[in-house]
């Protein structure tokens, strides 16, 4: 039995809001309360808190689930998508006692590349516009465009097929890129809109991928085995970028970079 | 399915309630959701039983950790915000919640969402964070303290009144 006589500490303030108060001291809590208007106050604004914390929050939990946090996708996933050099191995896990684990964070550098993004921003920009000459090579000649670019970045430069997705591959064209050659490849859907995948060769390793957004185009950029790729588009929907995205990752990969 | 996955799917929703309220960005959020979960279904044969929930949220956790380390190195990396994502009905209450979360430091804003909005007990906490009991109950009171007064010194005006 509590002494009701017993200040309330602060701490037992919180505990009370939190119901972790041993029960038989709520009651002393409740009166100390109703002769501490200043401690009465706090409670109820960390009450109103409380509130305002669901009342913004709570419907994200109940937002449908994105594709990509679908648990069968992940689980059948060849690797990781979206993840990068954070990937190192981030949990251990200690055997003994009733929790039995800890997790703990490997410290990796993501290295992203800002002048990648901005160089394929501005291309994309510069050609997605252009009516008679968008690429040098059309993507009826697919092979030879392919050979070309390969031969030309020192990379084997592949054409993902986005016809999934309603996307035709126009053609593409050689660029300078921040160190050495870049391939630049355009791909058209039917009503019109542009998209396209634009790689160099970077220093950092496999990253995280990034979204970002200039104007009104969009694009999602990663780094996969020494090059960085960015894929451009309309930035009016982001759902239709990353799908697009995904689809060109996944086919990157099976080229083997 | 596994009974495993089965569990972890159960989380999804509240691992992203958390996660979105931790960072205020919705693709940062999901990224640190799907990160997590990735991680979570790799480590199925290492998971020694223990809570799940916990488990998941201690993840999440040190991966938000470990991307703001990382995000501290090159600023100019911050991904960028998607401004148009978060209006609702709730907006001018929520607004200030958030714009209150985002003044309050990492560590102290994890556990007051923690228990706040997730429901934990201090307890659980304690092992998410991997410090004591009363180190959670300081955290608590000092992130409360500073919402607190960065409502009231946000909006005056409309403060309640009972």
């Amino acid at each position: 039995m509590t002494d009701p006589k017993i200040p309330v500490t602060e701490d037992e303030l919180h505990a009370y809001v939190d119901n972790e108060l041993p029960a038989e001291r709520r009651s002393d809590v409740e009166a100390w309360l109703a002769t501490h208007p200043y401690d009465d106050e706090r409670v109820q604004a960390w009450r109103a808190m409380a509130d305002a914390l669901h009342a913004r929050y709570d419907r994200v939990a109940d937002e449908a689930i994105p594709r990509r946090l679908e648990i069968d996708r992940l689980v059948s996933q060849p690797r990781r998508w979206m993840m990068g050099a954070i990937a190192a191995t981030l949990v251990a896990f200690a055997a003994g006692g009733g929790a039995g684990w800890f997790a703990r964070g490997a410290d990796a550098a993501t290295s992203a590349f800002p002048s990648v993004t901005a160089d394929a921003l501005e291309a994309h920009r510069l050609y997605v516009v252009e009516v008679r000459h968008p690429v040098e090579v059309p993507g009826s000649e697919r092979a030879h465009l392919q050979q070309w670019l390969s031969k030309r970045c020192g990379w084997a430069v592949h054409a993902p097929e986005l016809g999934t997705t309603g996307l035709k591959l126009v053609g593409g064209r050689l660029l300078p890129g921040p160190a050495g050659p870049a391939s630049f490849l355009m791909y058209e859907s039917a009503s019109g809109e542009r998209f396209t995948i634009y790689a160099s060769r970077v220093k950092s390793e496999n990253t995280q991928m990034r979204y970002a957004t200039q104007a009104n185009d969009g694009a999602m950029f990663w780094t996969e085995g020494g090059i960085g790729f960015v894929l451009s588009g309309p930035d009016n929907n982001k759902d239709r970028l990353q799908q697009v995205a995904r689809l060109v990752y996944d086919q990157t990969e099976k080229a083997g970079g | 399915m596994s009974a495993f996955r089965d569990d972890v799917e159960s989380m999804i929703p509240a691992l992203r309630r958390y996660a979105r309220a931790l960072t205020r960005d919705v693709d940062i959020a999901d990224d640190l959701v799907q990160d997590t979960l990735v991680r979570a279904l790799r480590s199925e044969r290492l998971f020694l039983g223990g809570d799940l929930r916990s488990w998941l949220y201690t993840i999440l956790t040190n991966l938000n950790r470990n991307r703001r380390r990382s995000l501290a190195r090159r600023p100019q990396f911050a991904p960028l915000q998607d401004t148009a994502a978060d209006a609702s009905g709730t907006e001018a209450e929520g607004r200030d919640i958030a714009r209150a979360l985002a003044t309050v430091v990492e560590d102290q804003r994890s556990v007051l969402l923690l228990v706040m909005l997730e429901g934990l007990s201090y307890r659980e906490v304690a092992e998410i964070q991997g410090v004591p009991i009363g180190t959670v109950m300081s955290r608590l009171a000092r992130a409360r303290a500073h919402v607190k007064a960065f409502l009231d010194g946000e909006r005056p005006a409309l403060r309640r009144v009972k």
